[in-house]
């Protein structure tokens, strides 16, 4: 057991820094910093400069793009990115449907999607939930039925988190309308351009438009955009949430964020001092410095165990929880520091009126409840680790 | 950064875990905790013979040179049988002191301490004192070349069969100054050495000792020079290597606890299902593995910080965050590991009901959650 990086290690945590310093742009670390939404552009022009650098998709196999690194490798990696103040990637094309694409497509899915994918070239979102069917995802009832060598796809996509960008859309559709629930699912890939596609934005509590309703009105899909075979795409779906969970854990991210709302505080003043320095808050700040010490170290045992060999699986279910719990927190703990400033109502890319990490405070409290609803609520990770750890 | 243990570790864990199987069923533990000694001198000896005594001397001193990461294992897998022979407050805590000593006070008492024939504890606390290890009142005057001692320590875990305690006293300064303590190796047969021996809830044995006029020579500070007046933050160090290797016992602890929950409530049936099939019941479980988990990684993180820390703040924080872990951990582990057994968690004669006991006494040992909190607070400022 020890706790130093190995010599290798370092010098890649080191390249790695010193890319980041050097090609991060300014605007785009202050719009993070600040606890603002990206736009579209921003998010690309940043992949695109990783891209460049061949850590587009560190986790994909090196023939489509990929690193090769190992795990521990990719969490110093995604670890710096959060800590320097990178935006996270948008996971649906690079982590999501991508993974699928090269773990069950045809070949000519491979060349058709994944080069863009990886470039950036495209921007996917995801086509899962319904307005009847959130945890129960497997209840969804957009059908996709076939009609010569096309599906004709008819429903409704909800929480399709920034659909307003995309180009395509990867989506759970029935195609057996007999089968039982996971039976009779496909995994099919939509151009958004494609005619009876409509995006209806959803405005969410803090008054941003994140997400959006996706309406499928007779949209005809080609049938070779249908991933693996037909009425497997439940299989597809298990595994990339899987996928979804490891990447969840946004350590470099959270030490960054947590780090600035203890900056802040110090430039708070409560009293004769700083609210830093009252005894209440700094107890609640050291709190979850120390939930944060246990994630992190929680994450690398269980990242060795998967370099050694062991399986991630439900575990990554624990990062999940926690990670999502921690992120909650922070937004407490900054709205708690804007104190009065956490009054004004300041819309995505609105002037602050007082010091401007208090101009998300509120917004982002708000709409950080939504961490441990999505990509499986908290409940139901419980739900996986009770099935699959505990084995009850 | 390697989380895996080397082979040597591994057989060690094996030896420890093959003793607690063969000599730490639950009727023989309950046995050995009501005899009067409290524990077994055979076991004592065999834990000499088999070398766990020597594990975190340097080898000069005859001992084995081991790491943090080698005394977490013994002491995860004690703390797997609540094994009550004093490791801990002999070998950890007060053998973590001695360390500090001076060459001629290590020769004296270490390799009885190794060999297994001297036990000794740790008198630190004291009944104004609460969990701050400054607040000493008990006094040490200088006579002649030598110090008398006077005062009242409590909580003195393995007092009763100790033949050495360790004293922290006030050789000069007052109230809650931070220097002017000098910690002591006092004979425990010393003239005017009186012990008050208890049973502690959770099976092991203390004391309360009172300190009159005890005289000792000037080799018995613990410290190499300026040891005099500077022996808090010899302390303050012991007590964070304590505060690590606790976190082991935890992890053993919470394991059981957890493991023998779970089976409980696959096996428990009511209204006609085992009671596991319920999602209240599920969800609570769920917790508790989390918990067990996160403590389990702050233990290992602690005692790898130990191993590699270039500073006593380094360790002070990592034992600070740890034992905040292990006061949270242990209290949803534990309270949880009862209420799932429901009636059965409230009898004595079930184990669960013992390490939720060890559990809720590690909380408190060197000051619970609240107090590292605040101790983290300090720290970070």
């Amino acid at each position: 057991m020890d706790l130093e990086f190995s010599k290798e290690e370092l010098a890649f945590r080191d390249e790695v820094r010193a890319f980041v310093d050097a090609e991060l742009p300014k605007d785009i670390r202050d719009a993070v910093d600040q606890g603002r939404p990206l736009s579209k552009e921003q998010h690309v022009r940043w992949q695109k400069i990783l891209f460049d650098k061949g850590w587009a998709a560190p986790n994909w196999p090196v023939e489509h793009g990929g690193t090769g690194w190992s795990r521990t490798q990719m969490h110093i990696f995604s670890d710096e990115l959060g800590a320097a103040g990178a935006p996270p990637v948008i996971a649906f094309g690079i982590n999501m449907v991508g993974p699928v694409i090269y773990t069950f497509g045809s070949e000519e899915q491979k060349k058709r999607f994944l080069p863009d994918i990886v470039a950036s070239n495209v921007w996917w979102c995801q086509g899962y939930s319904e307005p009847g069917s959130g945890s129960d995802l497997a209840s969804l009832s957009c059908r996709a039925v076939r009609d010569g060598d096309h599906y004709v796809v008819n429903g409704i996509k909800a929480w399709t988190t920034l659909g307003q960008h995309a180009d395509w859309i990867f989506c759970l559709v029935r195609t057996d309308q007999n089968a039982k629930k996971q039976q009779g699912i496909s995994f099919l890939l939509i151009d958004m351009k494609s005619p009876g596609v409509s995006v209806h934005p959803v405005i969410t509590l803090e008054g941003d438009h994140e997400v959006n309703e996706t309406w499928f009105e007779d949209v005809r899909v080609p049938a070779d955009n249908c991933i693996g075979k037909e009425n497997q795409g439940w299989t597809y779906a298990k595994y990339l949430l899987t996928h979804e969970r490891t990447s969840v854990a946004n350590i470099g991210a959270i030490k960054r964020t947590f780090a600035r709302v203890k900056r802040e505080a110090t430039k708070v003043k409560v009293g004769d001092g700083s609210l830093l320095q009252n005894p209440v808050f700094a107890r609640k700040v050291a709190d979850v410095e120390i939930q944060i010490t246990a994630l992190q170290f929680l994450a690398l045992r269980l990242l060795s165990q998967v370099d050694r060999g062991g399986a991630p699986g439900a575990e990554s279910s624990m990062l999940k929880i926690r990670g999502t719990e921690i992120q909650q927190s922070i937004t407490e703990l900054t709205l708690e520091a804007a104190g009065y400033y956490g009054l004004p109502f300041v819309p995505e890319n609105g002037q602050a009126i007082g010091p401007e990490f208090t101009a998300r405070a509120a917004a982002n409290y708000f709409n950080y409840r939504k961490v441990t609803i999505y990509g499986g609520s908290s409940e139901i990770q419980k739900g996986i680790i009770t099935k699959a750890i505990l084995g009850l | 950064m390697d989380f895996s243990f080397n082979e040597e570790q591994n057989l060690l864990r094996d030896s420890v875990r093959k003793f607690v199987e063969k000599s730490y069923s639950f009727e023989q533990r309950r046995a050995l905790s009501k005899s009067e000694l409290g524990f077994s001198r055979d076991n004592w000896r065999a834990f000499a013979e088999l070398g766990w005594t020597a594990i975190p001397f340097c080898e000069a001193d005859g001992g084995l040179g081991g790491k943090a990461v080698d005394t977490m294992i013994v002491v995860e897998e004690l703390g797997k049988g609540l094994v009550l022979e004093p490791y801990f407050a002999t070998v950890v805590f007060a053998g973590g002191l001695l360390r500090r000593g001076g060459d001629a006070l290590r020769a004296k008492h270490l390799p009885g301490l190794i060999g297994g024939e001297t036990l000794a504890a740790v008198a630190y606390a004291e009944v104004d004192s609460r969990f701050d290890l400054h607040n000493v009142a008990t006094t040490a005057k200088r006579e002649g070349s030598g110090f008398v001692l006077d005062g009242k320590k409590i909580g003195v875990i393995a007092g009763p069969s100790a033949d050495l305690l360790i004293v922290s006293a006030r050789t000069s300064g007052g109230g809650q100054d931070k220097s002017g303590i000098t910690l002591f190796a006092v004979d425990a047969k010393s003239a005017g050495v009186s012990r008050k021996d208890y049973r502690t809830v959770d099976g092991l044995r203390a004391s309360d000792v009172t300190l009159s006029k005890v005289k000792v020579d000037a080799s018995s500070v613990i410290g190499e020079v300026d040891a005099i007046d500077n022996g808090l933050a010899i302390l303050e160090a012991g007590v964070d290597e304590a505060i690590i290797a606790l976190g082991a016992e935890a992890m053993g602890v919470m394991e059981v606890l957890f493991k023998s929950t779970l089976d409980y409530i696959k096996e428990r049936k009511q209204f006609g299902v085992p009671i596991g099939s319920f999602q209240a019941l599920q969800h609570r479980m769920v917790d508790v593995f989390i918990e067990y988990e996160q403590a389990k990684s702050m233990a290992y993180m602690a005692a790898m910080t130990q191993d590699a820390a270039n500073s006593s703040s380094e360790l002070a924080k990592a034992a600070a965050a740890l034992k905040v872990q292990l006061g949270k951990s242990g209290r949803v582990v534990g309270q949880q590991a009862i209420q799932l057994h429901g009636g059965m968690g409230m009898t004595e004669e079930l184990a669960v009901s013992h390490y939720f006991k060890r559990m809720t006494i590690i909380d408190l040992m060197f000051g619970n959650a609240d107090h590292h909190l605040g101790r983290y607070v300090a720290l970070s400022a």
